[in-house]
């Protein structure tokens, strides 16, 4: 005779875990991704060690011979374009769909007796497996910097010298700002991979959204939507490398990106929740998931835009006159005093300088904002111990994002192209070529 | 409450939207028995099988599993284990890991590998257990998706074709396996469109028909269903052979048999049992040598045609499986 048998407990979170783990890094993919996450950096810093030209076109590209960190952060510029998204997609946009292609989901309910765990021991261990990726790429990175290039000072944003300590921290606290983008991603993974199933949209679906996000940030749009876009945060970390740093908009992102991960996670595990496990042909809830998934996620973006638009003060573009004018003063003042310490003349300070600078945009005469590539500037600076103000000409590409790029043109002894002597060998001279950055999120000193 | 009941089930009704995949099932499954569930495609066998493992629930009725009532999705108790639609593998894990993160998900804790060996004995894979399963045979993986629910010490067993792929030996092995399990008190539930397996492995079977229950009950009561049987007799004179089965009473000379080979040496006759045998007689007494005789299909086969009125869904005896 059978006494009635209680129901089975659910598996504990613990061995679920372990066991997504096991599943993932058995995987040949995953296994050479993270191996390369983990040496291809520092063999990319190895490379261009070698090469006598610098990937000047990337942030902090220039600075590369200068010290470590820098090549760390070029690495970091590069995996915020491509690699991170492309990670997420790799583990998390498949995490869900492998099971759907293996044809286990039922062994797995059967073993587990817990869809709710099964969704929080797979939405783990694919985190753990992404950031054990960026880790590898961030030590890498920072090893192969060191080890190459050698523990220096790091030139800012801003012009500013920042010495290796801070450097470091600096580096490390980039890295991790962007890994907390990337787990908004990691989230969009998880959705496409719950919702789509088997169809390859959701193994790219993070992929696609940040090549989406990508082509809509060359676009020109108010500074309110910018910043609300969850790519944000794999640009906003570059705010910590000017002066004084440009926290709102890193704040902003971060903020916008914890909550992608929790919303888009949570609408995952709703619509994970509600599959049929008895169903063999499932491949995603098809055009359910336009209203499971794709609209509370476009409801998310708008409220994320108001949002912002309601609480930062910055109007338009962000781009404006005044912005420019302020950075690119600070940064020529930072910077003429690296140069007088290069060409071993006497330092001077920058209250000495009282730098300043006059702007306008060249193609749009009266509207002196936004981006572009025709803003001009004049750089006057006051030399010591003499009557006359210096002036310096420079020509300017402003990028949407707010980095820009001010090139010398004139006078060539001061903002020419010419060699320097520097601790790390010869190098361009540092008022030639300038990377600053302006902060989309501030209001305008003219304005008030 | 205390029952001998492995499975009780009492109008239990499933809907798909509109489509009604289970219709007013009654059925009693008791434990120490291997029970058959068979049944044309999309009869509702998956969908049965399904509420039996705890994976949906019923919509109407109720369904007891070893004792107690299934109310919502997974509530099934433990003791149930089984497979549907193919055993779950992990082609990246070997056949130890696959069963071993298995067991440790089920909190067999110390007794892992134990455990583990034993399932892999159990079913013949010992050999191969540092294999993947993407280089096994499908009888492999079947063989290997059994281990892996013997893994949770079944009191239900509840299988969806677990003889695909198997060779003669390896079925003959699994059959033994299953009814081993039934002889230890187990209840063992085997889905197939294979009927010489039920008729071999089960006690009782259940045969479904659009969602709907036809036929529950002792094989042999399924089987004497069958009715009028086409029978192949192979003789040394068939002009004669034809000519006798023509003046047999109560037999009808088949000129076009369905899922019969045409041979020169082969006659197929139509009719029951008494009637075959006075077919030999006259054969005998005839000078014309009986060389083979017997069923086209097997009649639970033909029990199995007759009650649902498809003859698509089988493989002819013999036949290509």
């Amino acid at each position: 005779m059978a006494a009635p048998v209680a129901p089975a407990r659910p598996a504990d979170l613990a061995p679920i875990v372990r066991f997504e783990l096991v599943k993932l890094l058995t995987l040949w993919r995953v296994r050479i991704v993270l191996l390369a996450c983990w040496l291809a950096p520092a063999a990319f810093i190895v490379a261009v060690g070698q090469q006598s030209t610098l990937p000047s076109d990337t942030v902090f590209g220039r600075w590369m011979f200068a010290t470590g960190w820098a090549g760390s952060l070029v690495v970091l510029g590069f995996a915020s374009t491509w690699a991170l998204p492309l990670l997420t997609a790799l583990v998390a946009g498949d995490v869900f769909a492998a099971e759907d292609r293996l044809g286990t989901w039922r062994h797995l309910v059967m073993a587990v007796r817990s869809p709710r765990r099964i969704f929080a021991a797979k939405a783990l261990a694919s985190t753990a497996v992404i950031l054990a990726m960026e880790v590898g790429l961030a030590v890498s990175s920072i090893g192969g910097g060191l080890a190459v290039m050698g523990d220096r000072e790091l030139v800012g944003l801003d012009g500013q010298l920042i010495d290796p300590g801070q450097s470091a921290r600096l580096v490390l606290l980039a890295w991790v700002c962007a890994m907390v983008t990337s787990l908004a991603f990691a989230a969009v993974g998880l959705l496409g991979s719950v919702a789509l199933g088997r169809s390859p949209m959701g193994l790219l679906l993070p992929a696609v959204l940040a090549f989406v996000l990508q082509a809509a940030q060359l676009l020109p749009m108010p500074a309110a939507v910018r910043l609300a876009l969850p790519s944000q945060g794999f640009l906003a970390w570059r705010g910590l490398f000017s002066g004084p740093p440009q926290t709102g908009p890193l704040l902003i992102a971060l903020v916008v990106s914890v909550v992608w991960v929790v919303v888009v996670t949570g609408l995952a595990l709703l619509v994970f929740v509600r599959r049929d496990f008895t169903d063999v042909a499932h491949d995603g809830p098809g055009r359910r998931s336009l209203a499971l998934g794709a609209l509370p996620v476009a409801a998310l973006t708008a409220m994320s835009i108001a949002v912002v638009a309601v609480a930062t003060p910055s109007t338009g573009s962000g781009i404006d006159r005044t912005k420019i004018e302020g950075s690119l003063a600070a940064s020529f003042a930072h910077l003429y005093r690296l140069q007088s310490r290069e060409l071993h003349r006497p330092d001077v300070t920058e209250e000495q300088l009282r730098t300043s600078a006059s702007c306008y945009r060249a193609g749009s005469p009266g509207d002196d904002e936004g981006a572009g590539n025709d803003w001009r500037c004049a750089v006057s600076w006051h030399i010591p111990g003499a009557t006359a103000v210096g002036t310096a000409l420079y020509q300017l590409d402003v990028a949407a994002e707010g980095r820009y790029v001010a090139d010398g043109d004139g006078p060539k002894e001061v903002n020419g192209y010419f060699q320097v002597r520097t601790p790390s060998g010869d190098a361009a001279n540092p008022l030639w070529q300038i990377d600053s950055l302006v902060d989309l999120s501030s209001r305008s000193s003219s304005k008030g | 409450m205390e029952s001998s009941a492995a499975v009780r089930s009492r109008s239990t009704t499933k809907y798909y939207g509109d489509v009604v995949a289970l219709d007013g099932v009654d059925l009693d499954i008791p434990l120490g028995q291997v029970h058959g569930l068979v049944g044309p495609n999309g009869a509702g066998k998956t969908t049965l099988l399904g509420l039996l493992l705890g994976l949906s629930v019923a919509d109407r009725g109720t369904l007891e599993i070893l004792g107690s009532p299934v109310r919502r999705v997974l509530g099934t108790p433990g003791g149930v284990s089984g497979f549907l639609d193919g055993p779950g593998l992990y082609p990246s894990l070997t056949a130890r890991q696959n069963l071993a993160a298995l067991a440790a998900l089920r909190g067999h804790g110390a007794h892992v590998t134990r455990e583990v060996e034993d399932a892999l004995e159990q079913v013949g894979l010992s050999d191969v257990a540092d294999d993947r399963p993407r280089g096994f045979s499908l009888g492999m993986r079947q063989r290997l998706g059994l281990a892996a629910a013997l893994l949770a010490r079944p009191r239900l067993l509840v299988l969806d074709e677990p003889s695909n792929g198997l060779d003669p030996a390896a079925k003959r092995h699994i059959h033994g396996l299953l009814g081993e399990l039934a002889a230890g008190g187990a209840a063992v539930v085997v889905s197939s469109h294979h009927m010489d397996d039920v008729a071999a492995l089960c006690s009782e079977v259940t045969l479904l028909s659009n969602g709907r229950v036809v036929f529950s009950g002792p094989v042999e009561k399924l089987a004497a269903e069958s009715g009028r049987l086409d029978y192949r007799v192979v003789t040394s004179d068939p002009a004669v052979a034809r000519r006798v089965v023509g003046e047999t009473p109560g037999l009808e000379l088949v000129s076009a048999p369905g899922g019969v080979r045409a041979e020169d040496d082969v006659v197929v006759a139509r009719g029951p049992v008494s009637a075959v045998d006075e077919l030999v007689v006259r054969l005998v007494g005839a000078g014309v040598a009986v060389r083979g005789l017997g069923p086209t299909v097997t009649p639970l086969e033909a029990a199995f045609l007759a009650l649902t009125e498809s003859g698509s869904t089988l493989a002819p005896l013999g036949g290509p499986r």
